[in-house]
């Protein structure tokens, strides 16, 4: 029987890489997958904390934050297109304005 | 040595997430990312197995690995990405992020180190998980407890398709003919 506290620190981890890759990475879309990596981080804690207290809600959540995240990278990702259309640049410190 | 065997697994699929993971947040070359990404999902379902939510392990293999990663492969297809090879992919403040982060990481250590699990308040035991099925005890509860939550949740998915169709479509102009 592994320890709760061993998922959570793993997903600690999986939190502070994905918020490093989010503030440091220039691409656009590896930001977005960024995002996507601490989603699962969350999700791991989530279900271990789930199994801890036996109950079905914390599950239930998991399953809620895997459809947010799916609509989050769908509209995440029709905006990168957009810019890319636009500006034909997909770096984020390249845009010193966001206006037009 | 019974207990030896979940360590270990958990152990290898640790180290397999935090590795696929590094390697997606500095990898060069976008599609690696992408495939690094799915290897790394799928390390995740194998956890979520552990857990005994075979359902959400399901769940995230046909989503995640299935429809959110053929999204980005389809997007990083689409935007030319071959300078990105030559150039330097971290912002100027990558060392302030990494302060951040590690600083983030110490402090959160800290503050689950005296962290004792609370007792168990539901039924769903491993026990009821094998005998009924997680997909049964997950479905029931959420279409009792958390159906406004589950419509809700389908209304979010029908405005995130509809608004990547209405970003995405080109903008005709008046003369241009369709």
């Amino acid at each position: 029987m592994i320890p709760i506290s061993w998922y959570l620190v793993l997903s600690l981890f999986l939190f502070v890489i994905g918020a490093f890759g989010f503030i440091a990475r220039r691409n656009v879309i590896i930001m977005l997958m960024c995002i996507e990596i601490m989603l699962n981080a969350v999700n791991i804690s989530l279900v271990a904390l789930g199994k801890g207290l036996q109950h079905t809600a914390a599950h239930v959540l998991v399953f809620f934050v895997i459809a947010v995240a799916a609509g989050e990278a769908a509209i995440g990702l029709a905006l990168v297109v957009l810019l890319f259309k636009k500006t034909r640049e997909v770096h984020m410190d390249e845009f010193r304005t966001l206006k037009g | 040595m019974e207990g030896l065997l979940p360590k270990l697994v958990f152990v290898y699929l640790g180290i397999a997430l935090v590795a696929t993971s590094l390697l997606v947040v500095t990898n060069k070359n976008a599609v690696h990312a992408v495939l690094w990404m799915l290897v790394m999902f799928l390390h995740q379902a194998v956890l979520f197995i552990m857990l005994d939510a075979e359902f959400l392990a399901a769940v995230q293999i046909i989503v995640y690995a299935g429809a959110v990663l053929v999204l980005f492969l389809f997007v990083v297809y689409m935007i030319n990405l071959r300078t990105e090879l030559r150039i330097n992919n971290f912002t100027v403040v990558w060392p302030g992020a990494l302060l951040v982060s590690v600083a983030l990481l110490l402090l959160s250590v800290q503050a689950i180190k005296t962290f004792k699990p609370a007792p168990p308040v539901g039924d769903m035991t491993t026990e009821k998980i094998i005998k009924v099925g997680h997909a049964k005890l997950l479905g029931k509860a959420l279409f009792t407890e958390h159906v406004l939550s589950f419509e809700a949740v389908g209304v979010l998915l029908l405005v995130a398709v509809l608004g990547a169709v209405v970003l995405t479509r080109r903008i005709r102009l008046k003369g241009e003919g369709v």
